[in-house]
């Protein structure tokens, strides 16, 4: 993946934005070797330098993405590795952790090492397996967090599915406190869910959809911040969606638990009157469901404040046949890599939120929770970088999406903001068609 | 003009005078339902296919009699169970159906929203008979036809609405229509069943029978849809229908005497009602039945593309 140690790739004269070594200004970036080398307002650049002329635009570390489902191996029509890697660098992500909900699910080395071969002849972003708490997330006995964690898996999780058993979760937390892994979870009391297909209030009794309670959230993640404390293991909150969980998590960093969280751009976003005003769109059904307004506001001021460490797509493509269906029939998930840096933007337009964490809430903040090499532009880090227009306008157009899916909400619509070179280990692995 | 939506998938969409539209070219059916030869040639050449993904006796029999009073051609498809057991998607029944160019394709499914995804992907006028927890638009109709008929009008009135309110779609489309008629509707039902935020469509909310249907001019009893319930929502029918059914002594001590009670259908006898206040004289059941058939012509002739106005049949 990287250059020779000569090849010099300059990207010049942009807003550099690095949270993690506090820069916010115009600068170049020297990239030499695949590794970052200099960052100046101004540099030398050598005759046969590679230019990037960012002037403009924001350059930022390559973004960090914790939770993207890349279906390979078993379900190859929705996506693979290759395709979700090239949707990824579309949209300014240089790293992406690989959820481990394939088929088989990644609970051993042999599938691990897999997605592994496979990112590595893609040449696009870097990949980073996540294992499975559970062999065969069927939450019942542990996976093997050593073997998976020597292989190259950088958390465990069972996401799409909760670990119904308290029991079990204490003890998935308690040992992978022996090889340092964060156990991720998703939180979900499958009782309380039933068979639930949207946030539930008044849009879903409107709608006559079944509601899935806030507090279905709500009481695992209670629960698991409360087992966090008893184990004293690393926790990560996967795709938090409630005020709720939002007030567990603040409460549980107050009292110094190793606790971080994540939160999709959809839910800091999109609302559940979207499903509504959408007329039953399936595009709008993921789990979590999208939430009421007030949960959303509380995800935005999470987000803000640093309770919520990092924003992750949770990007989960779909063949067309898998949605278009009935509502309570289609399946649960949408895109996020190729509109994820448009949507949240958008909340700094509208002062919700500041140009420099919405960076850091995709780099180092995301990095830092599963202690990844990378979202940073520090001198020797890997040369990854995203150049991001931030007043760019376009129109998602699914077919043109480098996803193998199409199940985007925001088809159609005009988001502005847009990755338009996406640099791996020093090499440009991505330049948006047609723009300068 | 009703016509002007080509679908019929709910009432939440529909303004005040469109409803009444639909209500007052009911009249005029139910008048070509009291002659002795009951048909009419005003959707003659048209057809109209029910494709109904749950069982119903009543509503598709309404339908289907209401197309053929109209000289309809009528054609029924049944399909059990859902798309995802059956094999073969609910929009590639649909586009089968539709490419047998039908004018009306009258549906019910167990899914909420199903007639909105088909009116979406298909070229004919969809009308909704029913989805899930969502709306039953002609049941809501003919709800307000016939209390309108029997009650002289519904402004000022109160209306109370007893039962499981969280999977009924009886209870969402008259929710949708009777307050527009300037009606008042009160939900009553244990908390259970009781959706979330159902206050935000403009009812307010009792769980203590008696104060539901005191003073009310209608009383719309629900069925208690064994079928639909998969949670412990009551303990058992025998509480439940000591607390929110109604029987004779019930009725004769809280009902104004000229209140009505409605039903949707099919009955429970002896849990939500009494087989005497069934068949008693605040009963006004079996008239919602025949009422429903002259709504439902009245809806097929809008979205169908009926003759011109001169043939309606209130002027043949």
């Amino acid at each position: 993946m990287s250059p020779s140690e000569s090849e010099v790739l300059v990207v010049q004269g942009g807003r550099v934005i690095d949270p993690a070594n506090g820069v916010d200004g115009i600068r170049s970036v020297v990239l030499r070797g695949g590794r970052v080398v200099e960052v100046a307002e101004r540099v030398e650049v050598p005759r046969d330098a590679k230019v990037v002329d960012a002037r403009g635009r924001w350059v930022t570390p390559g973004f960090v993405d914790l939770h993207v489902h890349l279906r390979e191996p078993g379900q190859e029509y929705k996506e693979t590795v290759e395709t979700g890697a090239r949707a990824a660098v579309a949209g300014g992500f240089t790293s992406i952790c690989a959820m481990p909900n394939t088929l088989p699910p990644n609970d051993n080395t042999s599938v691990t090492e897999l997605i592994l071969a496979r990112a590595k002849a893609a040449g696009l972003a870097r990949v980073y397996p996540i294992g499975c708490i559970t062999r065969g997330r069927k939450g019942e006995e542990l996976a093997e967090y050593g073997e998976l964690k020597a292989a190259g898996c950088v958390a465990v999780t069972d996401d799409g599915s909760p670990v119904a058993s308290s029991g079990l979760m204490r003890r998935a937390l308690e040992y992978a406190r022996a090889f340092d892994l964060v156990v991720a979870v998703h939180e979900e009391d499958l009782q309380l869910v039933g068979k639930g297909a949207m946030n539930e209030g008044a849009t879903a009794t409107r709608l006559g959809l079944k509601g899935i309670p806030a507090q279905a959230e709500d009481v695992m993640v209670l629960r698991d911040v409360a087992l966090a404390e008893l184990t004293g293991g690393r926790l990560h909150i996967c795709h938090l969606s409630t005020a709720g969980s939002v007030r567990a998590v603040r409460e549980g960093k107050r009292r110094g638990l190793l606790l971080t969280a994540e939160a999709a751009p959809h839910h800091l976003a999109l609302t559940d009157e979207d499903v509504a005003s959408s007329d039953y769109d399936t595009d709008l059904k993921m789990n979590p469901p999208l939430r009421s307004a007030a949960d959303v506001k509380a995800v935005q001021v999470g987000l803000a404040d640093g309770t919520i460490d990092a924003i992750a797509t949770d990007h989960a493509p779909h063949a067309v046949e898998d949605k278009k269906v009935e509502f309570d029939a289609a399946a649960n998930g949408i895109l996020g890599l190729e509109t994820a840096f448009p949507v949240v933007l958008d909340l700094c337009r509208r002062g919700l939120l500041a140009e420099r964490r919405l960076v850091e809430a995709l780099t180092v903040g995301p990095a830092r929770c599963y202690g990844l090499a990378a979202g940073t532009l520090s001198k020797g880090a890997a040369g990854d970088v995203a150049v991001l227009d931030p007043g760019l306008e376009w129109v998602v157009e699914p077919e043109k999406l480098f996803s193998r899916s199409r199940n985007t909400p925001w088809k159609g619509r005009r988001l502005t903001g847009r990755c338009t070179h996406a640099i791996v280990g020093g090499r440009l692995v991505h330049e948006l068609g047609g723009s300068r | 003009m009703i016509g002007r939506h080509r679908h019929l998938i709910g009432l939440e969409g529909l303004s005040r005078e469109e409803i009444l539209e639909v209500l007052d070219l009911a009249v005029s059916m139910k008048e070509v339902l009291s002659r002795p030869v009951k048909k009419v040639p005003s959707l003659r050449g048209k057809s109209v296919v029910n494709l109904f993904f749950e069982t119903s006796t009543r509503t598709r029999s309404s339908f289907e009699i209401a197309a053929k009073v109209l000289s309809a051609d009528a054609l029924n498809w049944t399909a059990s169970g859902s798309s995802v057991t059956k094999g073969e998607t609910l929009l590639d029944t649909a586009k089968n159906l539709e490419a047998m160019r039908p004018d009306v394709l009258v549906v019910r499914h167990s899914a909420s929203g199903a007639p909105n995804f088909l009116a979406r992907h298909v070229g004919c006028a969809v009308v909704s008979a029913g989805d899930g927890a969502h709306e039953h638009p002609s049941q809501g109709l003919l709800d307000c036809f016939t209390l309108r008929e029997k009650l002289g009008g519904l402004e000022n009135r109160t209306v109370a609405i007893v039962g499981d309110i969280s999977h009924s779609r009886v209870a969402r489309s008259d929710l949708h229509s009777l307050p527009k008629l300037g009606a008042r509707v009160r939900l009553c039902g244990p908390p259970t069943m009781i959706p979330q935020g159902v206050e935000a469509l403009g009812a307010t909310v009792h769980y203590d029978l008696r104060s539901a249907v005191e003073g009310a001019d209608a009383v719309v009893m629900l069925r208690i849809q064994h079928e639909r319930i998969g949670d412990p929502l009551i303990p058992n029918t025998r509480e439940y229908s000591k607390f929110w059914g109604l029987n004779a002594r019930k009725a004769a001590e809280w009902l104004k005497p000229s209140a009505v009670i409605l039903h949707p259908g099919p009955i429970n006898r002896g849990v939500e009602l009494s087989s005497d206040v069934a068949d008693g004289p605040h009963s006004v059941i079996l008239d919602q039945v025949q009422n429903g058939v002259a709504v439902r012509m009245a809806i097929l002739y809008l979205l169908a593309g009926g003759a011109p106005e001169g043939a309606r049949p209130g002027k043949a």
